[in-house]
């Protein structure tokens, strides 16, 4: 099996959008953005492919922090980040369409959200 | 005086079994906007990698989506296997191959079934259909199940198929092969259907690119993207470019799928004369460290599933990011300024499938 090279490259939440911006000029497309719990904190990836070139950008984001929309730079984006928010509860700031929570509906709001500082106990024990 | 209206599309809609919504806004009859609601069946099913062991969670991947059931085991491995450096046996990736082929050949003839259905073509319909059953009939005779396979597993795959069997199939598929020429006369040259597709639903490669689509809607706008290029499985040793149109609308979506029925039985025909004896898999021991974007290409486009290993028999984390999903924006732009009336077939077009979006 031919082994994929994946670059993953770490970045601060403040130098997001120009790391993105620099993806989106050197024509990469926007392949996924997604979305894990470590601890307290949300670990953004950001995922770019251009010519079969995977490469994902990592931002890690303290809970309670509202994070800048990149919908601005690919619009696409909206997606995913409207999915993150309705599993996650992170919030997104400028989203070019905002779904206001309702993209899905599930039974428990932020369901992939397995932290305690909501004051709820991990759904995970429910 | 034109009057804009909201005309609500889905999720229960004759033309389209997936329960997809749309919010359309409408002005004499011409789409400005639309919206797209999802979310009616969410299973949570990358939750579940935190009570299931990571082999057996393969059944639950395979479980996201009925169409491409085994691609989606085929990739969750994968992506553990690159995580734990196993390597697969190649007789096992070749048998990867075939049955992903499979899988296409059996998703594109539904897909070009359900879209002679939605223009109303009750004939074509029943005629797709009817050449799926020959595939899913090889499928079940090889794999056991004619939906979920259950054939992919961790180093390896569970079933391996006989040197008979194989050239029994590749006698089939070219038994196919000759009735498909008949069935794509109609799909690509009759006047009826051209009316419905040129110049419908247009997308253009910039827009396509910009916006992330996948697939067959980013091969239909001449962007020749196929993630089969990258050799996973056995891909890297079999003769294969991705199948290109440069019309950018419906007719150039469904042309794409047409000619992608061919190249799969090319791809399963040189897939069982390079096949090698040997074993099928692997013993995998150990626990997954690390973590992987595992991609493949689905019928509708390149599927990724992320896998997160902690150190433990449960991952940390598994998500799937879908063709489907991937084509939700593109779908949204190729609907503003369209008929109303063009609207299930633009939508058909994407090949939508809210089982994967919803996983």
């Amino acid at each position: 099996m031919a082994i994929e090279e994946q670059v993953l490259k770490e970045t601060a939440l403040a130098d997001l959008h120009k790391e993105v911006q620099v993806y989106h000029n050197r024509g990469f497309r926007l392949v996924q953005v997604s979305c894990s719990m470590v601890e307290d904190s949300f670990e953004l990836s950001y995922s770019f492919d251009k010519d079969y070139h995977f490469e994902s950008l990592r931002v890690m984001v303290p809970a309670g922090t509202t994070v800048k929309s990149i919908s601005g730079i690919y619009w696409a984006a909206f997606i995913y980040e409207n999915e993150i928010h309705d599993f996650f509860g992170l919030e997104f700031e400028g989203m070019s369409l905002d779904y206001n929570g309702t993209l899905f509906k599930t039974a428990k709001k932020f369901p992939f959200a397995n932290v305690t500082f909501r004051g709820e106990e991990p759904c995970q024990k429910k | 005086m034109s009057k804009e209206i909201v005309v609500p599309f889905g999720p229960q809609h004759p033309v389209l079994p997936e329960p997809l919504h749309l919010d359309l806004v409408v002005e004499d009859e011409k789409v400005k906007e639309a919206i797209p609601g999802v979310g009616y069946i969410h299973r949570g099913l990358e939750t579940l990698v935190q009570k299931r062991e990571y082999p057996e969670y393969v059944y639950i991947a395979e479980r996201i989506c009925g169409i491409c059931s085994f691609i989606h085991g085929m990739t969750y491995c994968q992506g553990i296997e690159t995580m734990m450096n196993v390597e697969v046996p190649e007789r096992a990736e070749f048998l990867r191959v075939i049955w992903s082929e499979y899988s296409r050949m059996h998703s594109h003839l539904l897909w070009l079934g359900l879209f002679a259905d939605g223009m109303g073509f009750e004939n074509l319909f029943m005629d797709a259909w009817r050449l799926r059953e020959h595939v899913l009939d090889d499928m079940e005779a090889t794999t056991g199940g004619r939906v979920i396979q259950g054939s992919a597993k961790v180093g390896g795959v569970r079933r391996d198929i006989s040197s008979e069997k194989l050239d029994e199939m590749v006698t089939g598929l070219e038994g196919i092969r000759g009735e498909l020429k008949d069935m794509m006369d109609v799909f690509l040259f009759d006047s009826s259907v051209k009316s419905r597709l040129r110049n419908i639903g247009m997308l253009s490669p910039e827009d396509a690119y910009e916006l992330g689509a996948v697939g067959p809607t980013l091969r239909g706008s001449n962007v020749a993207s196929d993630v089969r290029m990258n050799g996973y499985a056995a891909y890297d040793r079999l003769h294969f470019e991705p199948v290109v149109e440069d019309g950018c609308d419906c007719y150039a979506r469904c042309a794409v799928r047409a000619k992608e029925l061919f190249a799969s039985i090319d791809l399963i025909k040189e897939a069982v004369q390079k096949i090698p004896d040997g074993p099928i898999e692997v013993k995998v021991t150990g626990k997954p460290e690390g973590e992987y974007f595992s991609r493949a290409e689905q019928p509708r486009g390149e599927v990724i599933h992320y896998v997160k290993g902690n150190g433990t028999r449960n991952l940390a984390r598994h998500r799937v990011r879908t063709p489907t999903m991937a084509n939700i924006p593109p779908l949204v732009k190729m609907l503003q300024g369209c008929e109303l009336a063009d609207v299930p077939v633009i939508t058909l077009t994407i090949d939508p499938c809210i089982g994967c979006l919803e996983r």
